[in-house]
């Protein structure tokens, strides 16, 4: 039988600390190298997030955000422009959500990653540049300020002081609906699916060779 | 005023709007590989899931596969394993799977195109961001991640919002020497790395439809370099004509039906875009990367940009570059020196690349500081290779000539750059790490500039060296 309830929880506020990765363009093969790739489960990827960013490959730290203890513990990374561009690896936003990441913030993101976040349960929601630079200034000053995102008002507050962000209709909607979890809510539309494969003509019309 | 190929094909498979505001799009053909599928097949198998529409899936393996030794088990025993899992998967789900004892294994936006499975007018998915690969046949096709992919099996559809399309004319003659890897290179350097955000990008004019449909599968498989998830040919004559005979291509009047099909659904000359960007081909020059994203490309005659030259937005990730690269502002970047030439990807290992570059290495030797080797995109590709002659030039000039993989483009395979090593690639991304060494270094390249790098020990201008064809 196939189960059709919504899997996953709806997501309308979440608090937490921040932890601030600065720089531009910051691509899935830096958050995640693709060499702890091979593996056919998405547990333990926490321990790789930011890997080649973070260690020498003789193992020792550098200097990093999340090497750093006064950021241990903070769940909502606060990031610049493109952050998540490259390769559609869900394993990056698995990566960054088992080393307790569960929101991000940034000036803007990659496509793929973010539906990727948001197919995660992980709101991935944009703040101008200004703001963006504001907030990361005042985390990186006092790493014990109080983050919230409020998704049902599109707003960020920091400490004492909000800031309205940006987050895609849809995936608001599905966030704070519980339905980011599509594949229950693609299902109970069964009887269109089996209509629309009826009428593209390369379904059951002009079938492939072999 | 008329839709574009875009819409149209997106029309046609929309199955419905969902209550999130997005669209519930079917996905008429659904590629996946080892690294990608298997938590989604483990998603469906722990939800009493099952794979609704087998058929209309197809698999492979290329992004683990070693392309030297491919003996089993693999030495690597997580390469192994992820082997057994799509092997198990694709068997337990009745999904067609080329593994590496069938003839038509290799790199799933190769063998798509090859065996006639990508078609005009389909919507694609794949766990793979060069998908778009396969919008040269007109099909739109996307990137997915895990949970999206495990969407596709259980529902062979993706909840999805439309994007907006530009397009992107390009106009004139391409100089001999000059190819279509140096077009989308161009446009990422104009566009920006994030330029193409939100957007499905089709590839349009006269020097895009001179082009050969290997040429337009390299062009539309580094859309997402540009942030464009999407990118599009509109199908032609030539579009037909490569379509016609692969193996998985309709036949006889199948194929004459097709055909009216898949014309129907291109772009007309009335067709609207929100918005165009225009390209001149007659000023191109060959183009290579200097620095840590594809965006960050010169002509060949260039010199690396002052950083107090660039965008602001673009100064940070550029400091970081030369910080990473270890050149200077304003260095040429003709002449800088290379340790490893690798021919390979699925931007680049066609059989039309592997001619191009054949042409130029024949008769001549890889230089002795250069590792070279030359990685085909499929078997297909491999054994026509070997059989017009090419691998044979490779192999005397000194290449090592390998079994069908993704390899060193991101390096989850024993191929890997070693230390600070520095690579002309025929690749697709010059990320810090991506080549298999933390330190190693990429330089983004045509296929040909990557031989005439290999048997010169430096960057050169692919357009000063005689060129030789091989094959018939």
């Amino acid at each position: 039988m196939i189960q059709t309830e919504s899997t996953g929880p709806a997501v309308s506020t979440l608090s937490g600390r921040g932890i601030p990765v600065r720089g531009n363009d910051i691509d899935t093969d830096q958050i995640i190298p693709a060499r702890y790739m091979k593996v056919v489960t998405f547990e333990g990827l926490g321990q790789y997030a930011f890997y080649d960013v973070r260690f020498n490959e003789d193992g020792t730290q550098k200097p990093h955000p999340f090497n750093d203890p006064k950021y241990t513990g903070a769940g909502i990374l606060l990031v610049n422009r493109n952050f998540g561009c490259g390769s559609s690896r869900e394993h990056a936003p698995q990566a960054l959500q088992k080393a307790g990441i569960k929101a991000v913030v940034g000036e803007s993101f990659a496509e793929i990653f973010a539906g990727n976040c948001t197919a995660m349960g992980v709101p991935a929601v944009t703040l101008s540049a200004d703001d963006m630079q504001e907030v990361i200034g005042g985390v990186e000053q006092d790493p014990q300020t109080e983050i919230t995102l409020d998704l049902k008002s599109n707003t960020l507050t920091v400490g004492c002081k909000s800031y309205p962000f940006s987050l895609p209709p849809a995936y608001r909607n599905s966030l704070i609906a519980g339905t980011w979890d599509s594949t229950s809510v693609l299902l109970d539309n069964l009887e269109q699916i089996h209509l629309t494969a009826a009428r593209l003509p390369y379904v059951d019309g002009f079938a492939q060779g072999a | 005023m008329a839709k574009n190929l875009f819409n149209k094909v997106w029309d046609l498979h929309k199955v419905t709007t969902l209550d999130s505001g997005q669209d519930q799009l079917f996905i008429g053909l659904h590629l996946i590989h080892e690294v990608t599928s298997p938590q989604a097949f483990q998603m469906i198998r722990e939800r009493g899931l099952t794979v609704l529409y087998p058929d209309r899936t197809f698999a492979t393996v290329d992004h683990i596969v070693p392309t030297a030794d491919q003996a089993r088990p693999f030495t690597d025993p997580l390469a192994e394993e992820m082997m057994q899992a799509i092997e198990r998967n694709t068997a337990e789900y009745g999904i067609e799977f080329f593994g590496l004892n069938t003839d038509y294994q290799g790199i799933v936006h190769i063998i798509g195109p090859e065996l006639g499975i990508t078609q005009p007018g389909m919507t694609i998915a794949c766990g793979d961001s060069h998908t778009s690969t396969h919008g040269a046949f007109g099909a739109i096709a996307f990137g997915i991640g895990t949970s999206q992919i495990r969407d596709v099996l259980a529902t062979q559809c993706m909840a999805i919002s439309r994007p907006r399309v530009r397009r992107i004319e390009v106009t004139g003659t391409l100089a001999r020497g000059v190819y279509a890897k140096d077009i989308i290179l161009k446009i990422i350097a104009d566009l920006g790395v994030n330029g193409g955000l939100g957007h499905a990008y089709e590839y349009n004019g006269d020097t895009i439809h001179n082009l050969s449909m290997e040429g337009r599968m390299t062009i539309c498989n580094m859309s997402i370099e540009g942030g464009a998830r999407v990118g599009y040919v509109n199908p032609d004559q030539q579009t037909f004509d490569y379509l016609e005979g692969r193996p998985y291509a309709p036949r006889g009047d199948a194929f004459a039906e097709a055909v009216e099909f898949w014309k129907s659904i291109g772009s007309g000359p009335d067709a609207e875009y929100d918005d165009t960007f225009h390209l001149d081909a007659n000023a191109l020059e060959p183009m290579v990367t200097w620095g840590i994203n594809p965006g960050q490309a010169i002509k060949i005659s260039d010199h690396t940009p002052a950083v107090s030259s660039l965008k602001p937005e673009h100064r940070e990730v550029a400091q970081k570059a030369y910080a990473h690269m270890d050149f200077a502002e304003g260095d040429p970047i003709k002449g800088k020196k290379i340790n490893v030439a690798f021919l390979g990807s699925c931007t680049n290992a066609r059989i039309s690349d592997l001619r191009e570059a054949a042409a130029i290495v024949k008769g001549k030797h890889v230089h002795r500081d250069v590792n070279a080797f030359v990685v085909p995109g499929s078997k297909q590709v491999a054994r026509q290779a070997e059989d017009e002659g090419l691998a044979e030039v490779f192999v005397e000039a000194g290449f090592q000539w390998r079994g069908a993989g993704c390899s060193m483009c991101l390096a989850m395979n024993p191929d890997k750059l070693q230390g600070r090593e520095i690579c002309a690639s025929s690749s697709n991304r010059n990320f810090v790490g991506r080549q298999g060494s933390p330190t190693g270094r990429t330089l983004l390249m045509s296929p040909a500039m990557v031989a005439a790098a290999a048997v010169s020990g430096e960057v050169v201008d692919v357009r000063e060296f005689a060129r030789q064809p091989v094959s018939v």
